[in-house]
């Protein structure tokens, strides 16, 4: 029952020799493979290069040496590039391409000593709110497979929450990883912006983009975050400044902490029974000693139309290199030039990524520029100005991270507003390149309902701390489907 | 044609890029060396693979700030890189990293000197950032076209004047003088072959006393000075011919072709050339400093037009001759060199640099910095025309002796025997034997031909091989011929 | 604002798209929805507010050195591409 250790307690037991990597992996992948019909979390499985890479782990390990993951199985989103393994973005575009590469976040994991286990299936191109766009099928939610498990990152959230993996890192771009760490019970982080490198990173919305990860508890993302983040003198956006040690910020009390519930998410929009979910959570804050209080921030409900320009104009120039040319899919027999750009672009990607590219495009065109882009540009800055008004106030803000629990597959496909506005609640701290987190707070039902935590740039360590103690204080993070315990 | 006297007036502006001489690409750090096979130096930022970043070169911009400063232009203490967008195969990411509304150099200017002498102020707008794209092969491929991405990245300056230039001459001579200050900065190699210096001419023509433009055409992309003034010239009575005959200009984009003499409109690359311009996510403002763009400052060479004028006043030379010589920084770094080895004779070293020298040179397609005639060997050889051991004529011979063998002239003098006559007596000696074998002429001359002086001079220099020392000659001649 | 079809087929013509005849209306209709939705910013008072670019404001654009740190790695490069002679990426031949 390996499973059922938490990625602190797995890289511990195979310090203290309480089973082999070999052992770890071995276990891992059954369950997986065992999983993939039912879930489809996986889009590859390296099997044996992480067999490979265990005995290596192994090895080190015996010797008395190895990072701090040393022999630990993880898996990737299959928007990281992994040198010599098929990297896809869930995508036809991508369906062939091998990268020759690896992300730096990828890097920097097998230098910890972890070992990646596959690519995680996701919204095509990160474009989603519940894994349904994939060239690869849907995802399905562990705690209930007729139902979503949210998205972008729906395979790594499917994944950590049956247990497949301990850890699986992700992207957040409109809240990619919070969104479908609530609807599955689980706990995800997306840092500040800056804070874990872009590079190798298939982008979607360069200024929203940020690399997290998918767990089962803050202590465990405390101890992940801490091996991605840092400078990487490869992304011009990567921000110079020194790693703090987040698993020792994790115990601090929260006496005197500040916490402030986000007036505007309390809406028509949320579900009320979510509603009482967090609103329970925040009274177990309190308990904790925190103080809790109300703060407006006005400008926050447009955070959905301004990431609506501004996330497909990104994408839509950020796209524009997969023509059929160098990589990626290419049409048969293309007649000319054009013909070749058309149908290997109209071939390769599915009608969200055409939707966002067309939107995208549209937004950026000559008469429209001022209107849209420039536009969306300044209330973005009016919902950054929010956020800093706040945390002048508060240490930290909370709130539902999503309107609903999950919804059924097909439910929210017919109109893409309605699927966009899953995100309602995730967009401001991307727009703001806020570091956010969600943890779960309770079910709806057999559905897990997520608690977002939101805090000012770098306070990766208080969001994490308050969400630590939070766990120590309640179970609803150990709590797995019974299906996958 | 010309346009003034039929009335119209020429306007036009040239951009200008220059591939600037670093050792590595804008945003990443693959070689941008000149004729690598396809794709050796084409990294995976360069193909604008899934998931890399640019990361920008400090000697790109340093050279930038150098460009500003040289022009006397402003230099953006915040400049914003910007993403044009348009599909081609040579622009892997589809879209080509450049600046927009915030270039890092703005409002600049330049003296041309034109043919008559006169100096032309030429305003340059702004001179920007940008990469280069690939380049397409079309020829034989088959049906195929061939993509090499090695160009892809490499860092260029774009030069933009205003629509200063009011003749194709004024246009050759503006790109000259940008040629030339580049090479100068070294931040070009100006290699128009190799495709270093590129350069794009808006063409446009309105009735004389006019001030509104006309509509403009431009030509794109052509690399040598001789097509420059060409491509213009025919497009400008391409343009008049068109109004004239009551069709309309039409903005668009042209190719010169050489073979044919004439612009061809473009089946268009960019058919909807809405370039969508954002501020590029991946990259943030760039910010000088005080201390930055002083320290450039600091290391800029001796610009073209300040040296020509030192040259003028410290060596005496015509603006027209300082001119010449510091058409390169090579050039004039030689001339120098020549002239502080035989510092009292700096108009014979111009002309022996701009005369035979340059022919010399010429004719082997070679660059002054070739090593061919090091300087210190020209300076020896004007060293001995300047202390009468041979005359300028004899001179010659010894410089082609030089050239062809490599040897020193003093080796060349003594072993041809060519030391120039300068003792009295034997040239007295000469000019006897020769009035003594010319009775008829000397009679004439004596009658009043004066003209008869030049053959006397011919016949003496024959009969002493060309050496005698030509002043005495003719001083002694003067005295002796009117008997 | 409903958008026509003749602004769908210009929007996928200059993003290189080719969509299925029967498809442009189910594109006219979500995008016109997604432009509508993005519409409402119009009534936000944004004057005097720069546009936000990047969401750490005060960062700078970092320099490195001008160093050749690449190596021709093309073979390998090369290893994803559809169509390739002699080094070079073809395509179907293009006509200047």
């Amino acid at each position: 029952m390996v499973h059922r250790n938490s990625l602190t307690e797995l890289a511990a037991g195979l310090r203290a020799k309480t089973f082999s990597s070999v052992e770890l992996v071995r276990a891992f992948l059954q369950r997986i493979e065992a999983a993939q019909p039912v879930l489809n979390a996986f889009i590859s499985i390296t099997a044996e290069q992480a067999l490979a890479a265990a005995a290596a782990a192994d090895r080190e390990l015996a010797a008395g040496r190895g990072g701090p993951l040393a022999g630990v199985p993880i898996a990737h989103k299959d928007l990281f590039c992994t040198a010599g393994v098929r990297t896809t973005c869930g995508s036809r575009m991508l369906d062939n391409f091998v990268s020759p590469y690896d992300a730096t976040v990828v890097a920097k994991l097998k230098a910890a000593g972890a070992i990646n286990l596959g690519k995680l299936n996701m919204d095509e191109f990160a474009m989603g709110s519940s894994n349904e766009t994939s060239w690869f099928g849907p995802v399905r939610n562990p705690w209930n497979t007729d139902f979503v498990p949210g998205g972008s990152s729906g395979g790594s959230a499917a994944a950590v929450a049956a247990r497949l993996i301990p850890a699986a890192t992700a992207t957040d771009t409109g809240g990619s990883i919070r969104q479908p760490a609530a609807l599955c019970g689980i706990t995800g982080i997306k840092p500040t912006y800056g804070r874990v490198s872009r590079y190798g990173m298939i982008a979607f919305a360069s200024s929203l983009d940020q690399g997290g990860v998918l767990t089962t508890s803050a202590a465990d993302a405390a101890l992940m975050l801490r091996e991605m983040a840092g400078f990487d003198a490869n992304d011009s956006t990567s921000v110079d400044a020194p790693v703090p040690d987040y698993v020792a910020e994790l115990d601090a009390p929260l006496a005197g902490v500040r916490i402030g519930l986000i007036k505007e998410f309390v809406d028509e929009g949320l579900d009320r029974e979510n509603e009482l979910r967090i609103r329970d959570a925040l009274k177990v804050l309190e308990r904790l000693g925190a103080s809790l209080r109300e703060v407006s921030l006005p400008n926050l409900p447009r955070s959905v139309p301004v990431y609506y320009v501004v996330a497909p104009a990104e994408c839509s120039s950020n796209l524009a290199r997969y023509d059929g040319v160098r990589f990626g899919h290419r049409c048969q027999e293309p007649r000319d030039l054009q013909d070749l750009y058309r149908r290997s672009r109209g071939e390769g990607f599915g009608a969200e990524v055409k939707r966002r590219v067309m939107t995208g495009t549209y937004v950026l065109s000559a008469g429209y520029y001022d209107a849209y882009y420039l536009k969306a540009q300044r209330v973005r800055q009016l919902i950054a100005a929010d956020f800093k008004r706040a945390f002048g106030e508060v240490d930290v803000l909370v709130g539902p991270t999503s309107p609903t629990a999950a919804f059924r597959l097909g439910a929210k496909t017919a109109d893409p507003i309605t699927m966009y506005l899953n995100d309602i609640y995730t967009i401001g701290a991307n727009l703001a390149g806020l570091p956010a987190l969600s943890v779960p707070c309770g079910f709806v039902g057999d559905l897990p309902v997520g608690l977002q935590v939101v805090g000012p740039h770098f306070a990766e360590g208080r969001i994490l701390n308050v969400a630590h103690r939070y766990q120590r204080e309640t179970d609803w993070h150990r709590r797995s489907p019974e299906r996958f315990a | 044609m010309n346009a003034t006297a039929s009335g119209w007036e020429t306007v036009i502006g040239l951009e200008i890029h220059a591939q600037l001489a670093t050792r590595s690409k804008i945003f990443s750090g693959a070689a941008t060396a000149y004729g690598a096979p396809p794709n050796a130096q084409a990294s995976l930022v360069d193909l604008g693979y899934p998931g890399v970043l640019p990361v920008l070169n400090r000697e790109a911009v340093r050279m930038a700030v150098r460009f500003g400063l040289a022009i006397g232009a402003r230099i953006a203490r915040q400049s914003v890189f910007a993403r044009k967008n348009y599909f081609y195969p040579d622009l892997p990411k589809g879209y080509q990293i450049s600046q927009y509304e915030l270039p890092i150099v703005a409002q600049g200017a330049l003296d041309v000197v034109l043919d008559d002498g006169s100096i032309k102020r030429v305003g340059i707008t702004r001179a920007h950032l940008e990469e280069d794209a690939g380049k397409s092969l079309h020829e034989g491929l088959g049906a195929f076209t061939g993509v090499d991405l090695n160009r892809a990245g490499t860092p260029l300056i774009e030069i933009v004047s205003e629509p200063d230039m009011r003749s194709a001459k004024e246009a050759v001579a503006y790109m000259k003088k940008v040629h030339t200050l580049v090479r100068y900065l070294e931040i070009c190699d100006g290699n128009m072959q190799e495709g270093s210096f590129r350069c794009d001419a808006n063409v446009s023509v309105r009735p004389k006393g006019s001030d509104r433009l006309g509509t403009r055409a431009e030509i794109k992309n052509i690399n040598s000075f001789r097509y420059v003034e060409k491509a213009i010239q025919y497009e400008v009575a391409r343009q008049i011919e068109l109004i004239e005959s009551g069709g309309k200009v039409v903005q668009e984009t042209r190719l010169y072709d050489p073979d044919k003499g004439e612009t061809r409109s473009m089946r268009t690359k960019e058919e909807a050339n809405d370039y969508r311009y954002f501020p590029d996510p991946d990259l943030l403002p760039l910010a000088l400093d005080e201390a930055f763009i002083e320290e450039v400052r600091a290391g800029l060479p001796e610009l073209p037009d300040e040296k020509a004028a030192r040259f003028s006043s410290q060596y005496g030379l015509s603006a027209y001759d300082a001119g010449v010589l510091t058409a390169s920084r090579e050039l004039a770094d030689y001339y120098e060199e020549v002239v502080r080895a035989v510092p009292r004779e700096p108009k014979l070293a111009a002309n022996w640099v701009m005369g035979e020298l340059a022919a010399a040179l010429n004719k082997e397609n070679l660059e002054v910095g070739s090593g061919r005639m090091p300087a210190a060997r020209l300076a020896s050889l004007l060293a001995r025309i300047a202390d009468q051991t041979i005359s300028g004529k004899i001179a010659k011979e010894v410089f082609e002796a030089m050239w062809a063998g490599g040897e020193s002239a003093d080796v060349i003098i003594e072993s041809k025997g060519l030391k120039q006559i300068t003792d009295t007596g034997a040239i007295e000696r000469a000019i006897e034997e020769v009035m003594a074998k010319n009775p008829g002429q000397l009679a004439d001359y004596r009658a009043g031909k004066d003209k008869l002086f030049g053959f006397f001079v011919g016949q003496v220099m024959k009969a002493t091989q060309g050496k005698a020392n030509p002043a005495q000659l003719n001083e002694l001649l003067r005295k002796k011929l009117p008997g | 604002m409903a958008l026509t079809r003749a602004q769908i087929e210009s929007i996928a013509q200059l993003a290189r798209l080719e969509l299925e005849p029967a498809e442009i209306p189910v594109y006219q209709e979500s995008l016109s929805r997604i432009i509508d939705l993005v519409g409402e910013l119009d009534r936000a008072d944004t004057a005097g507010v720069t546009p936000m670019a990047h969401p750490l404001p005060g960062l700078r654009q970092r320099l490195r050195a001008d160093e050749v740190t690449e190596q021709d790695r093309h073979e390998l490069y090369q290893a994803n591409a559809p169509q390739v002679a002699a080094g070079l990426y073809l395509v179907p031949k293009v006509i200047e």
